[in-house]
């Protein structure tokens, strides 16, 4: 009787698991049709970006990432990888990237590096997507062109004003903080003492980094709204560049440059004055942030580069700059401009710069460290009235035309050529890259 | 059928030692041949790496480094930085060597100097570079000893100067390899039979005789094979010179590494860099063989 009623039971069973199968199989194949169907949506809507940069490593953990977020939230359907390195890694990865095709869609770039890559064709011409989406050029402070294709925005600014060491210079008797050339080198003079090993200027003139030649000497040049170009070709030999080598000659026969020129790096530079061991220096204004933590005590202003006697233009403000531009090779160019266009947008813009300790891209953009600190809001005066100079942007092989420059000022200061020398020599060299 | 079997375990003998090697064979060939001959192909492009379609250039770029002055002027700097730093790693270590092989030093003075000798070798490149940036800065502690001792008169700015740049990186390389040298001939020196050294007391030898006639002869096989070594590393030499100079002031310390390197990533001429790449193998090359010569000849 018992097996009889477990017989029962276990048929009925049986046949109940039978439908459950029955009933779950098309279930299961409707869920599965509905996840693939679900994924492949997504995948169809859900484009990756690639962002490669050297950005995420100089900012705060993880506000990049944030930052993308947002742009995630405000795009849906765009999702962005980042591909962050140091810069010189950076900088090798885009020039790899540029040569086999692999670039990503968006880059983050340096202006030394656009003419090379526009010359590979691995930058995209950014003028048809900003008129088929009717991007106001004037709120951006730079549009960098290379052969009319405008390949690079600067997102982000860091400009090189003097950083003059106030205790110093009172200790000296310098009242006045110099705005022309004679005006700098009186006080230069003044303030050297090379038993006490002070001196009134440093020159950072590395081989190993030429960027000494762009920001320290070049700078000069640029200040009084002058040009190292003439029809874009060099003219070094031009009045400028001569006056300037000539001027920087001056500094250094007066013996007001700190001793170890030629193997002196930027960070050298900084240390130096961080020290007190020298008076005045041109430095990036990134770099505010550090002189305080390595020295709190030290009293220090910031006066735009000084200018040959008489002229009252505008300041050519030297800079560097995060760069921004988008991969020719990119499958994804609407959606990349998209990007760039929300990096360079005012609140955006200005929210990265605030994190960097840089000066905006966009030219409504306000930093929020301009009103809470007293040297930045002095250095965004210079920035709002001069402009930005730097004409190394979008030059071939930037660097080498710098190492060679730097080899030229280095014969110079050694009293082996004169300023004219240098000039037609690096001139020379230069006119072979081009 | 048996001379099929034995034709076929003959092949499988044959085969067997080629079957052990090959996992290495693949890792050599993928790790150093493939770069190599990439690097040796790209010396005869135009526009290598970036380009996507590089055209043939011929011995162009050879052309073009052996034109440039400042090419033989690395190479000049390259050899007069390796034989004197050959020559005084050897003279340092073999001193130093015998200092601690000797039996008048204090066992624990002799374990303290083993130490203190030894210690540059555990420095990297960089660590020694920013060492000796700092000792040798123009207001750094070398000047100001020297001001203060009477021997200058006034501060030498030994890195920045193109008088004095080039001795003083190879000083700074001086310092960093003899301990290779004192280690390898203090091994040797432990090896040498000690009846060669009372035979030549009873014959009534001097220190120098017993140095000239019994130790070098016996360490001769260690100082050769250690030199050429030596030779082959030091012509490479980088990051020290990079750190310290950066090849300048003006080319007073380019060598042929940092040479390459400015033509590869500041440059940009990936072709030229290549073709400088390759003469530097090429010297290597000749400097290997001529080792692996010797190494066979004993």
């Amino acid at each position: 009787m018992k097996q009889t009623i477990g017989c029962i039971v276990r048929s009925i069973l049986e046949k109940e698991e039978k439908k459950m199968t029955f009933r779950i199989k098309p279930a299961m194949l409707k869920i599965a049709a509905a996840a693939w169907l679900l994924g492949a949506t997504a995948a169809m809507a859900d484009t990756t970006l690639e962002f490669t940069q050297w950005w995420e490593p100089e900012l705060p953990a993880g506000s990049l990432r944030k930052i993308m977020d947002d742009f995630e939230a405000a795009n849906p359907g765009i999702k962005v990888t980042l591909v962050s390195g140091p810069y010189a890694t950076t900088r090798d990865q885009i020039s790899v990237g540029a040569a086999t095709g692999t670039l990503s869609d968006v880059v983050g770039l340096d202006g030394a590096w656009v003419n090379n890559l526009n010359a590979q064709g691995a930058l995209a011409d950014m003028n048809p997507m900003m008129d088929a989406s009717k991007f106001d050029k004037a709120q951006v402070a730079d549009i960098i062109k290379v052969d009319g294709k405008a390949v690079m925005f600067p997102v982000a600014s860091f400009v090189y004003p003097v950083f003059v060491n106030l205790d110093l210079a009172a200790q000296a008797g310098v009242t006045k903080l110099p705005s022309t050339r004679a005006e700098f080198l009186e006080a230069a003079k003044k303030m050297t003492h090379a038993d006490k090993n002070q001196y009134g200027w440093v020159l950072p003139l590395s081989l190993q980094t030429p960027s000494g030649v762009q920001n320290d000497m070049m700078s000069w040049v640029w200040a009084s709204g002058q040009s190292m170009m003439a029809d874009g070709k060099p003219a070094l030999e031009g009045k400028p560049v001569v006056d300037m080598l000539t001027f920087v000659k001056s500094l250094n026969d007066a013996g007001t440059i700190s001793p170890g020129i030629a193997t002196k790096t930027e960070q050298e530079k900084v240390e130096e004055f961080v020290n007190d061991r020298v008076g005045m220096m041109i430095d990036s204004l990134a770099h505010v942030n550090l002189i305080r933590k390595r020295n709190p005590k030290l009293n220090f202003d910031l006066i735009p580069v000084p200018v040959v006697e008489g002229y009252t233009g505008k300041r050519g403000l030297p800079y560097a700059s995060w760069g921004i531009g988008i991969s020719a090779a990119s499958k994804h160019q609407e959606e990349a401009w998209k990007l760039v266009q929300y990096l360079m947008s005012e609140k955006v813009n200005a929210k990265l710069v605030s994190l960097a300790n840089a000066f905006p891209g966009n030219v409504n953009a306000k930093p929020d460290f301009v009103t809470s600190d007293k040297a930045f809001a002095k250095a965004f005066e210079i920035f709002k009235t001069g402009y930005l100079a730097n004409e190394f942007t979008g030059l071939p092989v930037a660097e080498d035309l710098m190492t060679q420059f730097d080899v030229q000022a280095q014969k110079m200061l050694a009293g082996e050529q004169s300023p004219e020398q240098a000039a037609a020599a690096a001139q020379k060299g230069w006119m072979a890259k081009f | 059928m048996t001379r099929q079997k034995r034709s076929h375990h003959k092949l499988k003998r044959a085969v067997a030692p080629y079957l052990y090697l090959s996992p290495s064979l693949v890792i050599i060939s993928l790790l150093m041949l493939l770069p190599m001959v990439t690097v040796i192909g790209y010396s005869f492009q135009n526009s290598a790496v970036l380009r996507r379609d590089p055209s043939f250039a011929g011995l162009k770029h050879y052309q073009a480094i052996f034109n440039d002055p400042v090419f033989w002027a690395s190479l000049w700097h390259t050899l007069y930085f390796t034989c004197m730093s050959v020559i005084f790693h050897m003279t340092i270590g073999m001193i130093f060597a015998l200092m601690l092989n000797s039996d008048r030093i204090n066992p624990m003075l002799r374990n303290i100097l083993r130490v203190l000798y030894i210690l540059p070798w555990l420095f990297t490149a960089v660590i020694i570079a920013v060492i000796w940036r700092l000792l040798l800065e123009p207001n750094g502690v070398v000047n100001s000893m020297l001001l203060q001792l009477g021997i200058i008169g006034s501060k030498v700015e030994w890195f920045s100067s193109p008088e004095t740049a080039l001795h003083a990186v190879t000083f700074a390389n001086i310092w960093a390899g003899y301990p290779l040298f004192m280690v390898s001939l203090l091994a040797g020196l432990q090896g040498i039979p000690k009846d060669f050294y009372e035979a030549a007391d009873i014959d009534g030898a001097k220190a120098y005789q017993k140095l000239i006639f019994i130790t070098i002869p016996q360490l001769m096989p260690i100082i050769i094979s250690i030199s050429l070594l030596d030779f082959i590393w030091t012509m490479q030499v980088f990051p020290l010179i990079w750190i310290t100079t950066g090849g300048g002031p003006i080319y007073s310390t380019e060598v042929l590494s940092t040479y390459t390197y400015k033509l590869a990533f500041s440059s940009y001429n990936l072709s030229q860099a290549s073709a400088s790449a390759v003469v530097i193998l090429l010297i290597s090359l000749g400097l290997t063989l001529f080792y692996i010569r010797y190494q066979k000849a004993r």
